[in-house]
């Protein structure tokens, strides 16, 4: 079953000059993980914001859990959570205070508010700043806690918008452990991410959007191999380079290429973990030890550079940064 | 039922912003009370009321009314902050009244007013205000205030959702606020103006205001009859009419662009 289908998407701003969507269709299954990939101004909030009821679209369908969000805003409200780009907590008011406001805001009642506050703390490690004003945390507790408020009632389908922008690469891990862990637990979550690798490791779907479309669909396997088989990749002593060249090049059907200064010997395969065992048994009786080897798949970088032409923005703006 | 439930969660959070930052709790009635010192010492003595009790009993009604008027400031900025941080987004996507964030935050925006108007009744009466109209009529002058105030908070909202920026916010609520309480009956005659300002004067909400207010609390100079004008003559009737009016229009809008704001 799909719990979220979008149809269509079309939504301009500025009286129709900037287009966000243009047509865009989406699907997530019941129980998956669905990661919403692009670049900056890909039109990745927009959507988010009209499948959780907060924004109409110009034209097309959307349904949450089997709901329409245009018609029937009141009960998609009752069955999403939303975690967006900013942590949406009030920074004065404590960590437990903004749970248990929020819980009795969803009608829990206020003991029930109170237990469900604790629980999510505890769950989310913040049972120690609890009753520190939100100001005083780290930008991993505050996006933490966002994610605990958007949990107050199970959602039938959670909503996370770039739930890792701006963290440090510390609170980064620390928000996928967290959403690894809800993706265990079986809950239905479409993510949006500008980051390749996050996308990866937390989605078992992608979608790739650019300028308001999806552009791409699939596991991140089957992006990859849309882009171009694995390479077989080989490191050796000196001496054995010659040799090891000869063997991987007769396994691949192609020219092995060289990495001199690695002494890296690297071929494109197409029958990814076969060729490589046959590698390493040529290599074995020939008695030449490995120093390393493996199959090397494209990454996702090199996947939205062959998908849209251009790179990933985030990936410009990290390279300006080093600069 | 749990629309009202919804209202009084938010309204509770006001007050529970209230205790944890005592600080605008401080603020917004210090400033008030240093009117009433300033306006009472240092003008008190130069301007002659004729009036039994001197300057400070006209002085009062017009402080009083100066202070609930920048609720409209208080209400726009607060909104203004909720919004920058995304807390606005988290209200909305909640199953709950889509108009309950709004009117929580105009109404305890009005209980902070009262807490604002009770120290600035000790402190004018400790400077030597003496409401002479009985307990009856100083309550309903008070009811009177809260209501203007509870009346500028929706025009606080519009103002709020409609700003660019936070800080914006308390510009443009000052620019509007401002003048209106100075171009009044509120702190010294409107005789004194020029004739185009003094029909300003005299119809302006914030007069009206004052003179209900001085009224209630029993004078009976109004600082200001001259044209002999229907908002003079009424203030009372004429205040109501202004804050039905400005409810009317203002209430409808606010929770119009609070539903659309993201568009």
């Amino acid at each position: 079953m799909k719990s979220v289908i979008a149809e269509n998407l079309v939504k301009t701003y500025d009286k129709g000059k900037v287009c966000a969507l243009d047509g865009l269709n989406l699907d997530v299954e019941e129980g998956t993980v669905l990661s919403v990939l692009g670049p900056n101004g890909a039109g990745k909030t927009t959507v988010v914001r009209i499948l959780t009821t907060l924004l109409r679209a110009d034209s097309g369908n959307a349904q949450v859990a089997g709901i329409d969000v245009v018609n029937n805003p009141e009960k998609v409200r009752e069955v999403i959570g939303l975690s967006g780009q900013y942590a949406a907590v009030d920074e004065i008011l404590t960590g437990y205070d903004n749970l248990v406001m929020f819980g009795e805001l969803y009608h829990l009642g206020k003991k029930q508010a109170v237990v469900r506050a604790n629980e999510l703390l505890e769950r989310f490690s913040l049972t120690e700043a609890a009753k520190r004003p939100i100001k005083t945390y780290s930008g991993g507790m505050r996006r933490r806690l966002d994610l605990a408020a958007s949990l107050i009632v199970k959602p039938k389908v959670l909503f996370l918008d770039e739930p890792t922008t701006g963290l440090d690469p510390r609170g980064r891990q620390e928000m996928w452990g967290v959403i690894q862990e809800l993706v265990k637990g079986g809950v239905t979550l479409l993510l949006t991410t500008q980051y390749l690798e996050e996308a990866d490791q937390l989605a078992d779907d992608i979608a790739v959007i650019d300028t308001g479309k999806v552009i791409a669909r699939g596991t991140s396997d089957a992006l990859k191999k849309q882009v171009g088989g694995e390479r077989l990749e080989v490191v050796v002593e000196q001496q054995h380079i010659a040799k090891t060249m000869e063997i991987v090049s007769a396994v691949s059907g192609h020219t092995a290429g060289l990495d001199e200064g690695l002494r890296l010997i690297t071929a494109p395969v197409s029958t990814g973990s076969v060729a490589l065992f046959e590698v390493l048994k040529s290599l074995d009786s020939a008695g030449i030890h490995a120093l390393d080897v493996g199959l090397k798949r494209p990454s996702l970088d090199d996947v939205f550079l062959a998908l849209t032409g251009h790179v990933a923005e985030v990936k410009v703006e990290e390279k300006e940064v080093k600069k | 039922m749990r629309a009202l439930n919804d209202i009084y969660i938010i309204t509770r959070r006001q007050l529970l912003l209230l205790s944890r930052v005592p600080e605008v709790l401080i603020f917004s009635t210090i400033q008030p009370v240093m009117f009433v010192l300033l306006f009472r010492y240092v003008f008190g003595g130069s301007i002659d009321t004729g009036q039994p009790g001197g300057y400070v009993q006209l002085l009062m009604p017009g402080i009083f009314v100066q202070t609930v008027a920048f609720t409209l400031a208080g209400t726009a900025s607060g909104l203004a902050e909720d919004m920058k941080k995304g807390l606005i987004d988290r209200f909305r996507s909640l199953p709950i009244s889509q108009s309950a964030l709004v009117i929580g935050r105009t109404l305890g925006d009005s209980l902070l007013n009262i807490v604002v108007l009770a120290v600035m009744g000790i402190a004018g009466y400790l400077v030597g205000w003496r409401p002479s109209s009985g307990i009856g009529n100083v309550a309903l002058g008070f009811l009177f205030l809260l209501f203007f105030g509870y009346a500028l908070s929706w025009v606080g909202v519009l103002v709020g959702l409609s700003a660019s920026d936070a800080r914006v916010v308390q510009n443009v609520s000052f620019i509007v606020t401002f003048p209106l309480t100075f171009l009044s009956n509120a702190f010294a005659p409107t005789t004194g103006m020029p004739r185009a300002l003094q029909y300003f004067a005299e119809w302006n909400p914030v007069s009206t205001m004052v003179a209900a207010c001085r009224e209630l609390f029993g004078l009976e100079n109004q600082f200001g009859a001259t044209a002999g004008s229907f908002p003079s003559e009424h203030p009372l009737v004429t205040s109501l009419f202004y804050m039905v009016v400005i409810m009317v229009i203002f209430i409808p809008l606010s929770l119009r662009k609070y539903r659309n704001y993201a568009e």
